[in-house]
C-alpha cells in the first residue's frame, strides 16, 4: 500500500516542447531501462493474464479454466464482499480526505497563519513513515488496552470502549480511519498548492460583489483546483483499492473476513490456499479497475475544465 | 480582514489536526522511550534523564534489527542507484530525441507507473522459483527496480523536456557526443531533480513491504518493514520493544524528510500534477 508504494501517476500525452531531432541511438539509451522493465513487469502482467485462466495449485499441473475464476469474482461471496470493503475504503481513504484536506487547505491559504511551515510538516510526515509502522502504531491505538479506550475512559465514556480491530462491526472503519490519517496531509498540501496559484484579484473581486467567506469558497476557490482535486482523487482511490500492508498487519482480513481486501485476498490465495489462478484473476481485475478508475477521473476533470 | 474569532478558529481546527496527524506517531515514540513491559525484561535497563533509551538496543539485539537494516541497505541502495541511473538514460532518449515508436514505448512505461505490485509480484513469484532465483538479492531488487524505472522515466523525460534546447545544440555544435552532453551538459544542472528522485526512490524501497514478503523466505535477507512484521509475531508479550523496532524502522527515511523536506513534498505533487 501507498508509502511502501509507488504513486499513481496522472499520466497524459505531453504537450510541451517538441522532441529533438531524430535520433537512432535513442534506443541504445532505453534499452537498459526497457529490458529490466520488460522482464519484471510487463512479462509478469502477460503471465498474470495467462495465469488467471488456469485452475491451478502452485505445484501440481494446472487445469485449463477459462474464464470461470473471472466468473467467480462476480458470483463468489467472499471476493464480493473483498471489492465491497475496497468501496467503503475509498470513503475513508479519498472522500473524508477530500472535504477534510479542502477545509484545511483554505484556512492555510486565506488566514495568515503563522507556523503554517511546521503545520506542512507535521500534516505531510505519515506519508513518509513505513506503512508497517504506520500499521504497528495504530494497533497499539485501538487494541483493547489502548491509547484509544484510555483516552474513552478519561472523558468517561467507558462505554464505548472495545477491541476495535476486533470487532465485527467496527474493524473495517477502524482501518479506514487510518486510511483518513495517511492521506489527508497529502490532499492538504496538493491542494493548498493549487489554492496559491489562484490570483489574488478573484478574491478580492469576489468580495467586491460582497461574497461572504463560504460563498467565496464555493465561487471562486472550489473552482479553480478542480485540477488538483482531480490527482488527489485518483492518488487516494488508487491507494485505497491497494491497501494490503496495512490490513495483513492490522487484522489479516478479519474478524470473520469483514476487513478483506482484494489485495489481501490475491496474497492469501496465492500462498495460503493454493488458488494462484484466482489469484492472478483478482490482480487482473483491480488493476483494469484501476486504469478505468483513473482515466474516468481525469476525462471528468477535463471536461469540466474545457 | 479577518475577525479575531475567525482567527481562533483556524487555530484551533489546525492545532487539532495537527494533534491527530502526531498522535500515532507519539504514541509509538513514547512507548518506546518508556520502561520494558515485556515478561523478558532483564531489570531497570538503561536509560537516560528517564527515557529508556536502552529498549533500542534491546530491540537492535533481540529483534535482531542490525541485520534487518543491513539487507534493507544493500536492497535501496542496489535499487536507487540502478534506477536512477536507467531512468536519466531513457527520459534523456525520450525528452530529447525523436524516434519511430516513441509515442507507443512512452505509454508502455506509463503502464507500469499505474500498475499495482500486487498484480505483478504473484506471476512473478512462481516464475522466479522455477528459475530457482527465489529467496535472492535479485528477486527483491530487480521487481522494484522495474517499478521505479517507470515513475523515473516519467520524471527524467518532464525534466529533459522542459529544459533549454539551445544549451543542447551549442553542445552538439560544439561537437560533444550525445554521451558527453548528458552527462556533462545536461546532468549537472538536473541534481535538483534528480536528489528528488533519488529520495522518493529511497522511500519506496525501504518502505515496500509486499515484493519482500513473497520473495524472501530466509532471515539474513529479510528487510526492515518485513523483520518488523515478523518481530510483531512474535514478540507478544509486550510493545515497548516493538516500539522501538518501529522507531528504528521508520527513522532513515524520516530523517532524509526532515532535513530534505522541500524534496519529498515537491516529488510527490510535482510528480503528480506534471503534464
Amino acid at each position: 500500500m501507498t508509502t511502501g508504494t509507488r504513486p499513481r501517476r496522472r499520466a497524459g500525452p505531453g504537450t510541451g516542447h517538441p522532441p529533438g531531432e531524430p535520433r537512432r541511438v535513442a534506443y541504445l539509451y532505453l534499452l537498459p531501462a526497457f529490458v529490466v522493465y520488460a522482464a519484471f513487469l510487463l512479462y509478469p502482467i502477460g503471465r498474470a493474464v495467462h495465469l488467471s485462466l488456469y485452475e491451478w495449485d502452485g505445484l501440481t499441473l494446472g487445469r485449463w479454466a477459462g474464464l470461470a475464476n473471472y466468473a467467480a469474482i462476480a458470483a463468489d461471496e467472499g471476493l464480493r464482499a473483498a471489492f465491497g470493503h475496497a468501496l467503503v475504503l475509498i470513503v475513508f481513504y479519498a472522500l473524508a480526505p477530500l472535504a477534510i484536506g479542502l477545509v484545511l487547505a483554505a484556512i492555510l491559504n486565506h488566514a495568515k497563519v503563522r507556523g503554517l511551515g511546521f503545520f506542512r510538516t507535521v500534516v505531510f510526515l505519515p506519508q513518509v513513515v513505513a506503512m508497517v509502522v504506520v500499521a504497528v502504531a495504530w494497533r497499539r491505538v485501538y487494541a483493547p488496552d489502548g491509547t484509544l479506550n484510555d483516552l474513552l475512559g478519561a472523558v468517561g465514556l467507558d462505554a464505548l470502549t472495545r477491541g476495535w480491530l476486533g470487532d465485527h462491526a467496527f474493524a473495517l472503519p477502524a482501518v479506514g480511519v487510518v486510511g483518513t490519517w495517511f492521506e489527508t496531509g497529502l490532499v492538504t498540501v496538493l491542494l493548498l498548492a493549487g489554492m496559491s496559484r489562484v490570483p489574488v484579484e478573484l478574491y478580492e473581486a469576489a468580495r467586491l460583489d460582497g461574497a461572504g467567506a463560504v460563498k467565496e469558497f464555493f465561487a471562486v476557490t472550489l473552482p479553480s483546483v478542480r485540477g488538483e482535486i482531480a490527482v488527489a482523487l485518483t492518488l487516494t482511490v488508487i491507494a485505497a483499492l491497494r491497501t494490503f500492508d496495512l490490513v495483513y498487519i492490522t487484522t489479516r482480513g478479519g474478524p470473520g473476513d469483514s476487513t478483506s481486501v482484494p489485495s489481501y485476498e490475491i496474497y492469501h490465495r496465492a500462498f495460503g490456499l493454493g488458488q494462484v489462478g484466482s489469484a492472478a484473476a483478482i490482480g487482473v481485475t483491480l488493476t483494469v479497475v484501476i486504469f478505468a478508475i483513473s482515466l474516468v477521473i481525469n476525462r471528468f476533470a477535463d471536461r469540466r475544465e474545457s | 480582514m479577518i475577525s479575531r474569532g475567525e482567527r481562533l478558529a483556524n487555530y484551533v481546527i489546525l492545532t487539532a489536526f495537527a494533534t491527530f496527524a502526531l498522535f500515532p506517531i507519539l504514541t509509538i515514540v513514547l512507548a518506546a522511550l518508556g520502561p520494558d513491559d515485556s515478561a523478558a525484561s532483564a531489570g531497570p535497563g538503561f536509560s537516560v534523564a528517564g527515557l529508556h533509551v536502552g529498549n533500542f538496543a534491546s530491540a537492535w539485539e533481540i529483534g535482531r534489527f542490525g541485520t534487518y537494516l543491513r539487507s534493507s541497505l544493500a536492497v535501496s541502495s542496489f535499487v536507487v542507484v540502478v534506477s536512477v541511473v536507467l531512468s536519466i538514460m531513457s527520459g534523456y532518449a525520450f525528452g530529447t530525441m525523436r524516434f519511430r515508436g516513441q509515442a507507443v514505448l512512452f505509454y508502455l512505461f506509463l503502464l507500469g507507473i499505474m500498475m499495482p505490485s500486487e498484480a505483478i509480484a504473484v506471476p512473478l513469484y512462481f516464475d522466479l522459483r522455477a528459475l530457482g532465483l527465489i529467496d535472492t538479492f535479485w528477486s527483491v531488487a530487480l521487481p522494484q527496480v522495474a517499478l521505479s524505472v517507470a515513475f523515473g522515466t516519467f520524471w527524467m523525460r518532464a525534466y529533459f523536456r522542459a529544459g533549454s534546447r539551445a544549451i543542447v545544440e551549442a553542445a552538439r555544435i560544439d561537437g560533444a557526443s550525445h554521451w558527453r552532453i548528458l552527462w556533462q551538459v545536461l546532468v549537472p544542472p538536473a541534481r535538483p531533480a534528480i536528489v528528488t528522485l533519488t529520495l522518493l526512490v529511497f522511500m519506496w524501497t525501504w518502505n515496500e513491504f509486499l515484493i519482500p514478503l513473497i520473495m524472501v523466505t530466509s532471515e539474513s535477507l529479510r528487510t526492515a518493514p518485513l523483520g518488523l512484521a515478523f518481530f510483531q509475531g512474535q514478540h507478544t508479550s509486550g510493545f515497548t520493544l516493538l516500539a522501538a523496532g518501529s522507531v528504528i524502522v521508520a527513522t532513515p527515511v524520516v530523517i532524509f524528510y526532515l532535513f530534505l523536506q522541500r524534496h519529498f513534498i515537491r516529488g510527490l505533487l510535482q510528480g503528480a500534477v506534471r503534464e
